[in-house]
């Protein structure tokens, strides 16, 4: 349709020169005043539908392009949301950033100026060629000539600036990726005055990237250069071709000026499409690179049943929820062997552990054993690599991730706040039972004063709706974790996995929130990653992590009086 | 206003939607400043455009004298009629050819020069800002600056500038050849002029408004998705995937409106501009045949003048495009404006003091009648005095919020206090070049960051210059080598994003090994081994127990082990020192310390 317009504007635009010549052959030569105001009113007219052509075209792709770049970059965020963590660890954050703004905005760019004249250009070129053909076919010798060496040379220049396009664009997502950990580790740049060190990496990155982008204008000024030159050597051999044919007598001169008029008007096209094609290069790059990264399958999903994918999570959940629960609120661990897709070894090597209900298990190892690995499982964070994981004595492969999800409540060593109200994160917690609608404030602050949190949230200049995050207030590394533990609880979920909740919570706090904490755990299955003997101790049973595996089960006591590792973890000298 | 409201716009993440409103101005300075070292450059690229538009202007009358004049000449006998035009279009076409290349390559590498520059510009800059702007802003903010912002500059400096000094520049030759064909003609022509002109300075000012809104709002977007990709994993395990997706819908759509609006005015700009090309294409027929029945316009010359007028407005459609893409440029030039206006809160001095040659023993530091608040005036720490004579250890304890991170990083300077100074072996902290204060002090905080690279690459961020040997030797002492040797490359593996390879442990780890190679006379650490078991812990401790010798130490630490090797503990609560003393000798007095301490001695087994 826009395309269409587009001819629509552009070839209503060739009857002006007509309508000029007819006046000025007919109604000026015959001094005819009422013949030419009747042309001068089909200029005005003619102008008038192009113009008018135009708007609407341009009306109806601004619509359309906008609409579509903002579709796009939905579909790849939504896609992104899916994908599993293995595959985020693996790309740069810049790099996915880069292709859902940079490459969407070349994209949207080109196809609201770019693509309708690089689809109509060749049809006006061809159709120029076969009017000169029937002017007189030596005029398409001609053309061809000079044309043939043109597509040799675009070729080439194609096939180099495409590499240099991509090189520069994967460029442009390494900047982001630079600029991203400079300002998030600002503090350990700062604390060590490196600085310096941040601003010479960088520089190293922008230097690549203006190299690329020079060795595209480089190409670009030989394209340019070229497109501008040729139309007018064709227009010189013409001139030569005609003036030998007029004087030998097989062209007229009539046909010479016309070829060269043609000509004129085919220079306009030929120079936009040079510097379109550089556009349309780099368009195509930002495409490859868009599909690259929705084309990474998400490896973790929801299970297949009945041969359809459940994609539509939300809906399946309901479906899945009424299945029969064996062993409710039992979580289990068996024989679970997991690697990173990059590693020479497996982190965890057959860790088998049978969480009865409502118990809690505190799992104690050293830094590295494999610890955060395992909590990370029971979410499907991850998925194991051999054995598996149940709750409620399914496979948690076997739940749609959002039934999952709802039914496990977590809280990361490192607490990861949304850029919302302290009401809305604690909130989300809460969204595991009666969905995201229903915000009961008596809930939220029932869980900040298990996590206490509450007397801190008081104070602070919104209450619970100060917003926190990265785009509000900052808070103390206690503080945040504190309101993640908080998220973790207010759901009342049957299962919970802490992470090292507290490690960054004063003594004090840490004994208040665990006396609190076991009102709640009396009910859930929990299994809480510890460092510390004091929150060894709030559990019922501890185990044991070393390289990978469980090695030992047992009451703290017991542990302490049985299990040398155990002693050595907890600083117990024997 | 209310206190607390106050208390939220000093602390909370300020970007202003609405600018200052002088920023056009400002942003047009920064831009002159840029272009002020290339100033050669630019004018013999502007001069190599201006030539090129002449030039382009000139060919089609070589061609259309060949053709009125040179061939029927040459029919005649009269080769060199047609010869003389036609190998002057030659040159001309070959010197179109060699000023087009010449412009395009000049320009392109001038404003990849600027580029280069803005970019540190905005790099260094955001590095001085320091702790107190970082707290407030975002780092998806600042990268939408550094990527969308700076993209949308760039495609106007490397493509549209050319299109819009070379197209004005044919108009303006054009103009000059209306004028010497025919004077009356041209004055038509020209009175086309009024309402272009008025066409583009409305559609000038809407696009203006409209790229504002548009880069503002694509920050947002930017926000969100840097947002959504640092907590994937929070994301996914509280099912915020619904909840995101509504969010970047509606900053979106805001993007879209704006983007919208803006396509539209290209569309009427686009339009009226051909509008008033095609009336008054019209007006010179019009004019021009009633003046050649009046004979006093020839036929030829009507023709010839029509064909002008048509090229005069042919670049029209990429102007309205350049102009577009000029205030696209511009808004987002403002918004890096607006963030290098930002004063940084520490500065370093312009002519620094050195620190005294070091006597061995680390060194002295005093706070003197210091005092900390917060811009709102939220008082941190009240006026207080304290003398740490070198080589002393000293603990910090206290509850979340009593003030122990602010007494460190005024410290370290990452504030500079309200009232009082902080000495270094009696010179001011503010008066100490940044180098060398970051060399004498060094911090190892709760947050273990890690770069992109090598676990080499981030250990020698303590010390860039130090060997491989002594890198191995730091990563020895806090006992991260075994795990480190059972890694793919070694010390040559990559940590994976923000070092996902490592656990949490590892990474503080990773940063003790840090401020082991860095070697300073004074170490800080503010709760830097939360996130350790007790065996890494233990062994830190030994290795610290060396390292601190002939070193003043600050230890903040909530598990009072560390306290064990210190000199001397204070105890802070509500911003005031209320203990200071020998632990033994706390512990003995009965007092708060006494009680902590006891209740840690339980709490462990």
């Amino acid at each position: 349709m826009s395309i269409l317009l587009a001819l629509v504007s552009t070839g209503v635009g060739f009857f002006v020169p007509v309508l000029t010549g007819a006046a000025v052959d007919g109604p000026i030569a015959q001094r005819d005043l009422r013949g030419l105001t009747l042309l001068v009113a089909a200029v005005a007219a003619v102008g008038l539908v192009e113009a008018a052509s135009q708007l609407i075209r341009r009306t109806i792709t601004a619509a359309m392009t906008a609409e579509w770049e903002v579709l796009w970059r939905r579909r790849l965020f939504a896609h992104l949301q899916r994908l599993d963590v293995a595959h985020h660890d693996a790309w740069d954050s810049g790099q996915m950033l880069s292709r859902a703004t940079n490459d969407l905005s070349m994209l949207r760019r080109f196809a609201a100026f770019g693509l309708p004249f690089i689809v109509i250009t060749p049809f006006l070129i061809a159709i120029g060629a076969i009017m000169l053909a029937f002017i007189h076919p030596v005029f398409v010798v001609i053309l061809l000539v000079v044309a043939l060496p043109t597509m040799v040379g675009v070729a080439w220049f194609s096939s180099r600036y495409k590499i240099a396009s991509r090189a520069a664009q994967d460029v442009m997502g390494e900047v982001s990726t630079s600029v991203e950990e400079s300002v998030q580790g600002i503090r350990v740049l700062l604390a060590f005055g490196r600085s310096p060190w941040a601003t010479a990496r960088f520089r190293a990155i922008v230097d690549r990237l203006r190299d690329h982008e020079i060795t595209k204008v480089r190409l670009e000024a030989w394209l340019f250069g070229a497109v501008m030159v040729l139309p007018q050597l064709a227009m010189v051999g013409f001139a030569i071709v005609g003036a030998w044919g007029v004087v030998d007598g097989w062209i007229t001169l009539g046909q010479t000026v016309a070829a060269l008029t043609l000509m004129m008007y085919l220079r306009m096209p030929i120079e936009m499409f040079g510097f379109l094609l550089g556009d349309a290069l780099m368009s195509a790059t930002a495409a490859a690179r868009y599909w690259e990264l929705m084309d990474q399958e998400p490896r973790i999903t929801d299970p297949d049943r009945d041969g359809r994918p459940a994609v539509g999570a939300a809906a399946e959940a309901t479906d899945a929820a009424p299945r029969p629960a064996p062993q409710p609120g039992v979580l289990e661990f068996d024989d679970v062997v997991f690697q990173h897709d990059d590693a020479h070894e497996p982190l965890l090597r057959g860790a088998t552990l049978r969480i009865e209900p409502a118990e809690t298990v505190a799992l104690v190892g050293t830094t590295g054993s494999g610890k955060t690995a395992l909590a990370a499982l029971v979410p499907r964070l991850f998925d194991v690599t051999g054995g598996s994981v149940r709750i409620d004595g399914v496979d948690v492969r076997k739940l749609t991730l959002s039934d999952l999800r709802s039914r496990v409540g977590v809280a990361f060593e490192e607490p990861i706040l949304f850029s919302a109200s302290i009401r809305e994160n604690v909130a989300m917690g809460t969204q595991a039972i009666e969905g995201a609608a229903t915000i009961d404030e008596e809930r939220i602050r029932e869980a900040l004063t298990i996590a206490q949190a509450a007397d801190f949230v008081a104070e602070l200049p919104d209450d619970l709706d100060t917003e926190v995050g990265e785009q509000g207030l900052s808070l103390s590394g206690g503080q945040r974790q504190r309101i993640a533990l908080a998220r973790a609880v207010a759901g009342h979920p049957p299962f919970l996995v802490l992470d090292d909740p507290l490690s960054a919570v004063d003594v004090e706090t840490e004994d208040r929130v665990q006396q609190q904490l076991r009102t709640v755990l009396d009910t859930t299955t929990a299994l809480i990653v510890a460092h510390r003997p004091s929150t060894a101790a709030l559990a019922d049973r501890v185990a044991v992590m070393d390289a990978g595996r469980i090695v030992a089960v047992g009451g703290h006591e017991e542990l302490l009086a049985t299990s040398a590792v155990y002693r050595d973890l907890m600083g117990v000298s024997a | 206003m209310s206190g607390a409201t106050d208390a939220q716009d000093s602390r909370s993440p300020h970007e202003p939607d609405e600018l200052p409103p002088d920023i056009a101005a400002r942003a047009r300075r920064l831009l002159l400043d840029l272009v002020r070292p290339e100033r050669t450059g630019y004018v013999i690229v502007i001069a190599v455009m201006v030539a090129f538009g002449v030039a382009n202007a000139a060919g089609p009358a070589l061609i259309a004298q060949a053709m009125d004049h040179g061939i029927p000449a040459a029919i005649a006998g009269n080769m060199r009629a047609l010869v003389v035009p036609m190998t002057l279009f030659l040159l001309l076409t070959l010197l179109i050819g060699v000023l087009d290349f010449w412009g395009t390559r000049m320009t392109g590498t001038l404003a990849q020069r600027l580029m280069v520059a803005l970019r540190r510009r905005l790099f260094d800059h955001v590095q001085r800002l320091g702790i107190a702007y970082h707290e407030r802003s975002t780092s998806g903010r600042l990268v939408a600056r550094q990527t969308s912002d700076m993209e949308n500059i760039q495609t106007f400096l490397t493509g549209s500038l050319v299109e819009l000094v070379a197209g004005l520049s044919m108009m303006g030759a054009i103009a000059v050849t209306l004028l010497v064909m025919d004077l009356r003609l041209a004055i038509v022509v020209f009175l086309g002029f009024i309402p272009l002109l008025w066409v583009s300075i409305a559609s000038n000012r809407a696009q203006r408004r409209n790229q504002r809104r548009t880069r503002t709002a694509i920050a947002k977007v930017i926000v969100q998705i840097v947002e959504t990709l640092g907590g994937i994993r929070a994301v996914q395990s509280f099912r915020r995937e619904s909840h995101n997706l509504d969010r970047i819908d509606a900053e979106d759509d805001e993007y879209r409106r704006a983007t919208t609006s803006s396509l539209f005015n290209v569309a009427w700009f686009a339009a009226s501009t051909r509008l008033i090309a095609s009336l008054s294409t019209a007006a010179v027929l019009l004019v021009g045949g009633w003046l050649v029945m009046q004979e006093t316009v020839q036929v030829g010359m009507l023709t010839a003048f029509l064909l002008y007028v048509r090229r005069f407005y042919g670049p029209l459609d990429s102007l309205v495009q350049a102009i577009t893409m000029y205030q696209s440029a511009s808004a987002a030039l403002e918004k890096v404006t607006v963030v290098l206006d930002a004063a940084p809160e520490v500065v370093e001095p312009a002519s620094p003091t050195h620190l005294p040659p070091r006597a061995g023993g680390g060194r002295a530091i005093e706070f003197a009648d210091v005092e900390f608040s917060y811009a709102d005036g939220e008082t941190v720490l009240p006026c207080f005095d304290l003398a740490i004579p070198a080589g002393q250890t000293v603990a910090v304890v206290g509850q979340t919020g009593a003030g122990k991170s602010t007494l460190v990083k005024l410290l370290t300077r990452f504030y500079d206090p309200t009232a009082g100074r902080v000495t270094l072996d009696g010179v001011d902290l503010r008066r100490l070049a940044d180098a060398e204060l970051r060399e004498s002090a060094v911090m190892v905080t709760q947050e273990s960051y890690l770069f992109g690279g090598s676990i080499a690459e981030n250990i020698r961020l303590g010390r860039p210059g130090a060997t491989d040997a002594q890198m191995r030797a730091a990563a020895e002492a806090v006992g991260l080598a075994p795990f480190i040797s059972r890694l793919p490359d070694g010390y040559d593996t990559d940590v994976r994003k923000r070092g996902g390879r490592l656990s949490s442990g590892q990474r503080q780890l990773v940063s003790f090994a840090r401020a082991f190679l860095a070697d300073p006379d004074v170490l800080v650490l503010d709760e830097a081994t939360a996130h350790l078991d007790i065996p890494s812990e233990r062994l830190v401790q030994e290795a610290l127990s060396t390292v601190l010798e002939g070193r003043t130490a600050i230890i903040i630490a909530h598990r009072l082990s560390t306290v064990e090797i210190a000199d001397r503990v204070l105890v802070l609560d509500r911003g005031r020192i209320v203990e200071d003393d020998a632990p033994a000798v706390l512990i003995e007095a009965g007092g708060r310390f006494a009680r902590l301490h006891a209740a840690w001695e339980e709490s462990r087994v």
